[in-house]
């Protein structure tokens, strides 16, 4: 019987064109881009050149400080360019699909069979290590690390974001498979929303509302991380990467995206290849009339992206919401504005009940100004932090502060619900990040 | 308003950093923040949606939630007006002379406070902040009418430099800027803030009525009297409607309710704090009753003086409060124990509400620390425990 963890905090923002349950290929793109930002923590080092022959699986770029953690292609083609923007900086590394795709073979392995240093070495040859990220700093893993756990969350709770129960239906053996080669590497724990078969692991079943599914909150409720620990952390469908990785000998870096959101004529799945182009994701999906903010991700932690742009590498959905920038609305601070969400009751959207879905736009609504309410973002915050005292210690850069109030254990993600609520609108998550990497330069 | 964002649309290029009329560029952006919610999306990376809450609309209600409190306080010193010069209050008199009284004061804090914030957020090149909008409202609400406007004046530009501007402005501020100008004027004009003498107003206003008092109408608190000593002429009735002498916006309990009613169906104080400030004040006044005047019970401590006022709209100040919920409580309880206690253990001061608020303001980061301490040994006992 999985221990089942209620959790009280937190909020559900219902937002319109949830994905419905049916799903379609992608157009196929001509050119797919890897894109060395979207692997946080990572300085990429270019292993091809323009004109080069890769095949799916073959190195693009691999990490500086660990040239073993390789990032590889999710096509076979020709590379076609190297992006670079200021101080020669890799934007992306572009590859033209071949007609007819051509796969590295890392071999099919039965994994059960398999010792931990063979696994750890198929993953790094086949670049999915690169998908695995770790705790603290929130960043791509490191394979020197011993971690105490690898957690994958099940559950996608922030806005708008894929129902992986409906992504996993027709890949559970690759799931369990998954499952299994991590349990090579150290004890895995499986965050799950309602009882689920997974052998190999530590299942906890959570309730809550969003942030629930983020993996840092579940982290901090089976097993959290001390100072001087590492634990390992990796998306839900990454298992499915490598479950079938094993179970084929191929890299299919193939996701079922949700593009969803209210600017989505019809909101639906999508499969489509890590570095697709967003423009053959959404395809002629996006409404026209108004000025449409793409977003790489959900609403609350994603990148805005355009059409050219690519696929990142942990995307699970895609996202389009007006822009709303001529939206000039007048008197907010006084008219009832009943068509707006929020979790205060100065407005009365509490009154219309959860289920109301709401069309949001890409307005701030407020300036920036010192934090000035208190306990807004330990509401949405359902971890034993005190999340307001750790911002201002990160933006205090008080590095013995932010250890001692657990900076080891959060990720910018978990502070996206805060900075949604937040009446003071400071971007918590960009000052997190910082935090983050501050510490991270300081203990290296 | 199409007509309205038009225009400042076109005037907008000349209050920027290289216009005409850069000068103004705070109050521009204040006064067009004002007209239109900002257009101004979220960045690249981060959250894409917000909420639609932003500390305007929180500030804008507070005041509306003082305005019971200021209606009926101008009702109130007509009233007192009135009665004591010997005449029958009638309520529209009263209410119009009580207007042109109170105004003026409004007038002066809101020209005095904001034009020190315009000029500091122009100077900072920052956004104005809008938390002098409730200071600017509670200061005249909180003084006895008498109070010449020089004297407004003078406490709260003290107030709004000393104690919030240079601790950095709405938000980083550790004492509430209403209390430390109530304090200001306490401490440097003890003359005009307290005794008997000046809760009734009898000077510039009298031409309107062509009746003039020539020496200052003398009518006490019910804290006054019981400083004194004396028993107390106003039943807990009054007390509770708030047809009694005081400051401005201080009489009332129902006017006060109104206003708590809507600052926690909304949200916007802390229900923890003022429930406490409560429960403290009534317990310290219940294990003291024996020190009380004969006519007087305990409860009736919460009903008169700033008791109410301040546990409503001056204890739950966000900024000035601990932030962690458990410290909230134990921050209003003191509030409540301690204004009880100066109240009736110190002959000096008939009130001890602002004293109160204004020692605890000090305290909450102390109740703060021992909060998030916990939390933090809590962590570094698991890693050594881990170890």
């Amino acid at each position: 019987m999985a221990n089942v963890i209620k959790l009280k905090k937190g909020l559900t923002i219902n937002l319109a064109g949830r994905a419905a349950t049916e799903v379609s290929a992608a157009r196929s793109s001509k050119v797919y881009g890897l894109v060395p930002d979207a692997f946080c923590g990572v300085k990429p080092k270019v292993v091809v050149k323009e004109g080069d022959v890769v095949k799916a699986g073959d190195a693009l770029f691999v990490d500086k400080l660990h040239p073993e953690v390789k990032f590889t292609s999710p096509v076979s083609g020709t590379v076609k360019a190297v992006v670079r923007g200021d101080r020669r900086k890799v934007l992306s590394i572009q590859v033209e699909a071949d007609a007819q795709q051509q796969f590295v073979d890392f071999g099919k392995k039965e994994v059960g069979k398999l010792k931990a240093e063979e696994v750890k070495q198929t993953l790094l040859d086949s670049g999915l290590f690169g998908y695995f990220l770790q705790r603290p700093y929130a960043v791509t893993a490191n394979p020197e690390d011993c971690p105490k756990g690898i957690f994958v969350s099940t559950i996608q709770d922030m806005p708008l974001a894929q129902d992986f129960d409906y992504v996993l239906r027709g890949q559970e053996q690759d799931f369990q498979c998954g499952i299994d080669a991590l349990a090579k590497l150290a004890p895995v724990y499986v965050g799950v929303k309602a009882p689920m078969d997974v052998k190999n692991a530590t299942v906890t079943v959570f309730q809550g509302k969003c942030p629930t599914g983020n993996v840092g909150v579940q982290i901090n409720h089976t097993n959290p991380v001390n100072k001087g620990e590492v634990v390992w952390t990796l998306g839900a469908e990454e298992v499915i990467f490598v479950g079938r990785l094993f179970n084929t000998g191929k890299l299919c870096l193939e996701r079922t995206l949700a593009v969803a959101g209210s600017e989505i004529v019809a909101p639906k799945y999508v499969k489509a290849l890590v570095g697709a182009r967003i423009g053959d994701i959404v395809a002629d999906n996006v409404k026209k009339d108004v000025k449409v903010r793409l977003i790489d991700g959900n609403p609350l932690t994603g990148l805005k992206v355009c059409e050219e742009c690519f696929l990142g590498a942990h995307t699970t959905e895609v996202t389009a919401i007006p822009e709303g920038d001529t939206a000039d609305e007048a008197f907010g601070w006084i008219m009832p504005r009943l068509k707006e969400f929020s979790v205060s009751h100065t407005y009365l959207s509490w009154l219309f009940g959860s289920k109301k879905e709401y069309k949001m736009d890409a307005r701030i609504k407020g300036g920036e100004r010192h934090m000035i309410m208190s306990g807004e973002y330990d509401s949405v915050f359902p971890m034993d932090i005190y999340p307001e005292q750790l911002v201002k210690a990160i933006i205090a850069g008080d590095i013995d502060r932010m250890e001692a109030l657990g900076i080891y254990e959060v990720a910018p993600e978990d502070f996206a619900v805060a900075e949604f609520v937040d009446s003071s609108k400071v971007e918590l998550q960009r000052i997190v990040r910082e935090g983050l990497d501050l510490l991270r330069k300081e203990n290296a | 308003m199409k007509a309205l964002r038009n225009l400042l649309d076109k005037i907008k290029p000349s209050f920027q950093e290289d216009g005409k009329l850069h000068a103004f560029r705070s109050v521009f952006d204040g006064f067009e923040t004002f007209m239109f919610v900002p257009n101004e999306t979220a960045k690249a990376r981060g959250a894409h949606i917000h909420d639609a809450i932003d500390s305007k609309r929180i500030m804008s209600f507070v005041v509306i939630a003082l305005m019971p409190c200021l209606l009926f306080g101008m009702y109130n010193v007509g009233y007192q007006h009135y009665l004591a010069i010997g005449e029958t209050p009638e309520f529209w008199a009263s209410f119009f002379y009580g207007l042109l009284a109170v105004l003026p004061k409004i007038v002066v804090s809101y020209v005095v406070g904001l034009g020190i914030e315009f000029t500091v957020a122009q100077w900072k090149h920052e956004e104005i902040q809008e938390g002098f909008l409730v200071s600017g409202m509670l200061i005249p609400l909180i003084v006895p009418i008498n109070t010449p406007l020089w004297m407004i004046a003078v406490a709260t530009a003290f107030a709004v430099i000393f104690a919030k501007e240079v601790f950095g402005g709405t938000g980083m501020n550790i004492f509430n800027v209403a209390l430390v100008t109530r304090a200001f004027l306490f401490f440097s004009y003890p003359s005009t803030m307290s005794g008997d003498k000046v809760w009734v107003n009898q000077n510039y206003m009298d031409c309107i009525n062509g009746v003039t008092t020539v020496d200052a109408v003398s009518q006490a608190t019910p804290l006054g009297q019981l400083a004194a000593g004396e028993p107390v002429s106003a039943s807990f009735c009054d007390t509770v409607t708030g047809l009694i002498p005081g400051s401005i916006g201080e009489t009332s309990v129902i006017a006060i309710a109104l206003g708590a009613l809507l600052l926690l169906c909304s949200g916007v104080a802390s229900w923890k704090t003022m429930l406490s400030v409560f429960v403290g004040g009534a317990l310290t006044a219940f294990l003291f009753k024996d020190k009380v005047v004969d006519n007087f019970e305990w409860y009736e401590h919460l009903t008169v003086g700033g008791f109410c006022f301040g546990a409503v709209f001056m204890a739950t100040d966000p900024v000035t409060s601990p932030r962690t919920s458990s410290a909230k409580y134990v921050y209003g309880f003191l509030i409540g124990v301690v204004a009880i206690v100066i109240r009736m253990l110190n002959p000096g001061y008939p009130e001890g509400m602002m004293l109160a608020i204004l020692l605890m303001n000090v305290f909450a980061p102390l109740f703060d620390y021992c909060v998030v301490q916990a939390n933090i040994n809590k962590r570094a006992k698991r890693a050594a425990v881990k170890k």
